[in-house]
């Protein structure tokens, strides 16, 4: 490299196409599972178990398509906080939802 | 001797070079974060009208389709696989086969759109569209999970548009070696923005086409 060039190349290098090929194999897998639970009735769990499995499903994209599993510890901080934030939002609006008395 | 003599330049003519993949990296990641919490306030708003309206939305859930949904699903989660094996390739330097499966990827965002398409019309046949007729029939909360439908799976679609032009540049710059195999950070910022697509794609199916 040139002296006057200025790189900060911080990459993970991963070789093999073969991890890549089961994490897609194991998204599809669980498609195919929330859909079949779909066809079941479990009654008040049903959301649960959906969500579940798109957050199990989420999780896999996010570590190994989007590689923040051997990504910096900077980039794990920057999206727990995000995570945090999105999640304080949810249980402050159901906490209104659940205990807001109906206007008549 | 009439020959001009040579001029030999100094050699410092190379522009210099900043080059900053980490920053580049984490200013996307900054982005992907304002787009996860765009679509957050709306699966909230969903979270809410649902735990209101619970009946409604599992009857108006029945309308869709759940193969569409399911094909899409399967679509979009082969073509997150594609990009990332198009940046490993690209980075073993097996620039064709990068731009084979790049080109693949674009074809999946391309039937995926199809997809939605023929969805979407098949709605508008029936009624089913903002102040349509079958649409006034029902109650409130089908209303809004309809509503609710149009706007989250449309801005969802819009984003798989932005990711496919994304992907054009990309393959532009691979095409003018601007991108190569020790310098490929765009590639991977259009496939995070991709794969973010395909996350948010992940809570959309189950939320409304598995409901029962």
């Amino acid at each position: 490299m040139d002296t006057n060039t200025e790189i900060n190349t911080e990459h993970s290098h991963t070789s093999g196409y073969g991890l890549y090929i089961s994490v897609w194999l194991g998204l599809v897998g669980l498609t195919v599972i929330t859909v079949a639970l779909a066809g079941i009735n479990l009654a008040g769990l049903a959301v649960s178990v959906a969500l579940a499995i798109a957050l199990i499903k989420a999780g896999m994209v996010a570590n190994y398509f989007m590689h923040v599993k051997f990504d910096n510890k900077v980039f794990k901080i920057f999206i727990s906080v995000c995570i945090v934030i999105f999640l304080t939002m949810i249980i402050l609006t159901f906490f209104d939802l659940t205990y807001r008395t109906p206007v008549k | 001797m009439n020959q001009e003599p040579e001029i030999v330049l100094e050699t410092h003519a190379e522009p210099h070079t900043h080059r900053d993949d980490m920053g580049s990296k984490m200013g996307m990641w900054l982005f992907l974060f304002t787009e996860l919490l765009l679509f957050g306030g709306m699966f909230l708003l969903y979270a809410s009208y649902r735990y209101m309206y619970s009946a409604a939305f599992t009857a108006a859930a029945l309308h869709l389709d759940p193969v569409v949904g399911t094909v899409n699903t399967i679509i979009l989660l082969t073509s997150s696989l594609t990009v990332v094996i198009a940046i490993i390739a690209l980075q073993k330097n097996q620039i064709r086969f990068s731009k084979l499966m790049l080109g693949f990827t674009f074809l999946c965002g391309i039937a995926f759109l199809v997809n939605k398409f023929f969805e979407w019309s098949t709605k508008f046949q029936h009624g089913i569209y903002p102040k349509g007729p079958a649409l006034a029939d029902m109650s409130n909360g089908e209303s809004v999970f309809f509503g609710l439908y149009f706007v989250m799976t449309g801005l969802h679609g819009l984003h798989v548009i932005v990711g496919l032009i994304f992907f054009s540049f990309i393959y532009y710059f691979i095409y003018k070696e601007k991108i190569t195999a020790t310098n490929f950070q765009k590639f991977e910022n259009a496939g995070l923005y991709w794969h973010l697509v395909d996350i948010i794609w992940i809570f959309l199916f189950p939320l409304f086409y598995l409901i029962h």
